[in-house]
């Protein structure tokens, strides 16, 4: 058997106190995650007040179609990531896996998309630098609007890849028969995690893809 | 189960002597130890590099460091005395020995992320440190753009980097505060019952959490631009300079609060034990915390007055300044409240004490004047500056952690110091403080501008009598250092109350058994149930 | 318990359903000219889909008060953190 007063530290009284320290605590450092992402999203904003043409122009370049299926992606692992915590408060271990493993194969192939996203700018010359596309670069900000491009999807994609680590973790623990109907803490606060990383998207999606597009 | 008992009732200095069963424990207390080591050496770094900044600027000339080791010693005595000294000091010693105490807990709900904030933090130090050998950074402590990612060519990425990782320390001791106070009170302790220690931890947490990340990823920023040579804050490629100034004070403003709250958690605590007398108003006193910390998230822009900000949101920022003297008002009045009738001892916690309240005073009310946006005009970059912020931090801050240094440490150590020539130190640390740094005051009206390593022959009178103060301040400072050594070995064992005072750490035995409790307390009366006479 | 779980996983569902829907909804949104409405209403539907999230598939609905409070904390204090920085800007 394996219950939640197997795992009781000692510094705590009972299992829920341990419970809801452990969300309280997730939950809090989600807020500082939001916060740091918040530092780009002011920058952002700033930006995007003082250079609105550039913002609209450089928009443009960034490929429509392939953002709003990595959006849809990113969606569908959330869903399969509270399917995969549904299961194990059912004892469906199985199904926990398999939800598992499908959420962190979305998160992969929404890394691998954006990947050749990259890859596909690099050759329109849209990364800044020395190699950036002169013709945007007579136009103020669209070179700072792919600055804050990169350096926000490569966070975000720092936090998806971290995730992804999480995920084949848990689905490792689960297959051993670690989390039960009584006791499934751990993939709980991986799944807020995954959840966060996936709200970053849902506002960076708009900025960088939607500016302008009529 | 029986070992755990045994533990339990073994003090947890003498549970487990090796060194590893100190660098492998959970304990929140041994953690603190730790933390107040590594501190405490810090301290004495930037204290080092403030001593060599002294003497510089003993006469007018160049004479004694060049102009760019003059900015390397203020920049480093900036990040190490913001970073590894004043903003960990209180939370990680104190806090850490005392908020699970206080709430009637075993331990921080996270042992483990505590400790790992402790390598973090060590880590952190050491990429400082080897900044200084590699050969310094000199952008000062706020790095400033464009200075930091174009033009020096020091080690800005270094000391950067040091800073950034130090960072998650605070962010993870704050986060364990944070939930230690919200899920692991004792029966009976409801919020209105906490001691105001523990409020000003709980409040100085939530500004470390909400505030650092941004700091984080504003360095990263630097970092980035450094490396890439891409330009979020270079004015050639569209950056804004100011956009860097935004983000680091929104982090550095607040972090200004993280420094003083806890020192004026600690004031509270010993006023009260000191003037055997209820704190004066304990719920305006809780709402002026939270009011500072919350306000204190908003006033940010007073920094850039003169930065090329706009007017109008310097007005807004002036305005919201001038609010967020009202709750520290509120809280030197209730101090002096207490005092008032009570049956006042001044013994050397208290003289700290006291000192404090005077000190923050001044440094509260110059930075009246350099929150009026007129007035900054003339007063900004000048010494009126350094003073204003040494008053509130060293003044302040310093003396805070001091006092809750002397007024615990029967209960840290088990051992009793020598009352005498700690009343001594602190009177002489007052004193030196001051001829230190009232001069700056003078000297910052009078248009001597900061961190330049010369200065005009006028202001050599004021300057000599603040370098004499720094001599006094730091014999000061080193003279507790050895008789708190002295006390370790040779000191009188230390009864569990010897100041007769209130609060659940002083029920337990000094030091405390690596539980704390052999039972979970149960708490049923306000803290600081002082009688005026219970002293006789 | 299965009877929980079976509204749970219609709840699930019908969350995913209204994300895409909302997704389409701002992409659509994008090739309407509002002019400045258009980053209106694409962070209004960011906004609706972040409660859909954080209240459903995390579960806030089913936490403490403080918990929830702690929640938003992160974006209320990115709100101290934008606002006053482009009142600077806006106003220059």
């Amino acid at each position: 058997m394996n219950t939640a007063a197997q795992h009781l530290q000692e510094q705590f009284d009972t299992s829920r106190q341990q419970i809801k320290a452990a969300k309280l605590g997730m939950w809090t450092f989600l807020a500082t995650e939001v916060v740091l992402f918040g530092a780009l999203f002011c920058a952002y904003a700033f930006y995007r007040y003082v250079f609105p043409q550039g913002y609209a122009l450089a928009s443009k370049h960034t490929d429509f179609a392939l953002g709003t299926i990595e959006t849809a992606i990113l969606l569908t692992s959330s869903l399969t990531m509270a399917l995969a915590i549904r299961a194990t408060r059912l004892a469906q271990r199985k199904a926990t896996v398999y939800f598992l493993a499908a959420t962190a194969i979305l998160g992969a192939a929404f890394i691998g998309i954006h990947a050749t996203e990259y890859l596909q700018e690099w050759h329109e010359h849209l990364w800044p630098g020395k190699h950036f596309d002169e013709s945007l670069r007579g136009v103020n900000g669209t070179e700072m609007f792919f600055t804050l491009y990169y350096v926000m999807t490569c966070l975000h994609g720092l936090h998806v890849t971290i995730g992804i680590g999480v995920l084949v973790v848990l689905a490792v623990l689960s297959f051993r028969g670690r989390f039960t109907a009584g006791y499934y803490t751990p993939l709980e606060l991986g799944g807020l995690y995954w959840h966060l990383v996936d709200i970053v998207w849902i506002f960076l999606y708009p900025l960088f893809y939607l500016v302008s597009r009529t | 189960m029986t070992q755990a008992r045994t533990a339990m009732a073994r003090s947890y200095l003498s549970d487990g002597t090796t060194i590893r069963s100190w660098l492998t424990t959970s304990d929140h207390k041994r953690i603190a130890i730790m933390f107040s080591i590594a501190i405490t050496a810090f301290f004495f770094i930037g204290g080092l590099a403030a001593t060599l900044i002294r003497i510089e600027l003993a006469t007018p000339q160049g004479d004694v460091v060049s102009a760019e080791t003059y900015n390397k010693l203020f920049t480093l005595h900036g990040i190490v005395m913001v970073w590894f000294f004043l903003i960990p000091s209180i939370p990680t010693t104190l806090g850490n020995f005392l908020l699970p105490i206080m709430v009637g807990a075993r331990d921080l709900a996270f042992p483990r992320l505590n400790l790992a904030s402790l390598y973090i933090y060590i880590l952190g130090g050491i990429f400082t440190i080897v900044t200084v050998i590699a050969g310094g950074v000199d952008t000062g402590w706020t790095f400033y753009t464009p200075y930091s990612t174009m033009f020096s060519n020091s080690y800005v990425l270094l000391a950067a980097a040091g800073v950034f990782i130090v960072g998650f320390s605070s962010i993870f001791t704050g986060l364990n505060f944070i939930v230690t106070v919200h899920t692991m009170r004792a029966p009976g302790m409801t919020w209105f019952r906490l001691p105001l220690f523990v409020w000003a931890m709980y409040s100085t947490s939530i500004v470390m959490v909400l505030a650092t990340p941004v700091l984080a990823m504003t360095l990263a920023l630097i970092g980035i631009e450094r490396i890439a040579g891409i330009g979020f804050f270079d004015p050639a490629l569209g950056g804004d300079p100011v956009l860097f100034q935004h983000l680091f004070w929104f982090y550095s403003h607040p972090a200004v609060y993280i420094m003083v709250l806890p020192a004026m958690g600690v004031v509270s605590e010993i006023i009260t034990c000191f003037a055997r007398k209820r704190i004066f108003g304990y719920r305006f006193m809780v709402y002026a915390i939270a009011a500072i910390a919350v306000i204190g998230f908003l006033v940010w822009g007073h920094h850039m007055f003169v930065a090329g900000e706009s007017m109008y949101a310097g007005l807004v920022f002036s305005l919201l300044s001038f609010l967020v003297a009202v709750p520290s008002a509120i809280k030197v009045f209730n101090w002096t409240a207490t005092l008032y009738k009570g049956s006042i001892s001044f013994d050397a916690p208290m003289l700290y004490a006291l000192g404090f309240v005077g000190l923050f005073l001044i440094g509260g009310l110059t930075g009246l004047f350099l929150a009026a946006t007129a007035v900054d005009v003339h007063l900004t970059q000048t010494y009126f500056v350094v003073a204003h912020f040494h008053y509130i931090m060293v003044g302040g801050a310093v003396m805070a952690y001091l006092g809750g240094i002397h007024y615990w440490w029967p209960k840290i150590t088990g051992k009793l110091y020598r009352e005498g020539i700690a009343q001594a130190a602190a009177v002489l640390m007052f004193f030196g403080f001051n001829l230190t740094f009232f001069p700056q005051f003078l000297l910052g009206y009078l248009g001597m501008p900061r961190r330049y390593h010369e200065y005009a022959d006028r202001f050599q009178m004021l300057n000599v009598l603040s370098s004499a103060g720094a001599v006094v301040l730091a014999l000061a400072y080193l003279i507790p250092l050895t008789y708190f050594t002295w006390s370790l070995f040779r000191g009188e064992r230390a009864p569990a109350n010897p100041w007769r005072a209130t609060g659940l750490e002083w029920t337990i035995p000094s030091p405390p058994p690596t539980h704390n409790f052999t039972h979970t307390p149960q708490i049923s009366d306000e803290p600081y149930a002082y009688a005026p006479d219970s002293r006789e | 318990m299965n009877i929980d779980e079976k509204k749970n996983l219609r709840t699930y569902l019908l969350v995913w359903i209204a994300l895409l829907v909302l997704l389409a909804l701002t992409a659509a949104s994008a090739y309407v000219k509002l002019g400045s409405f258009n980053i209106v209403v694409s962070m209004c539907i960011s906004i609706a889909k972040t409660a859909l999230v954080m209240g459903l598939f995390m579960e806030l609905r089913r936490e403490h008060g403080t918990t929830i409070v702690f929640a938003i904390a992160g974006f209320f204090w990115l709100i101290l953190l934008i606002a006053p920085t482009l009142s600077d800007v806006v106003t220059r």
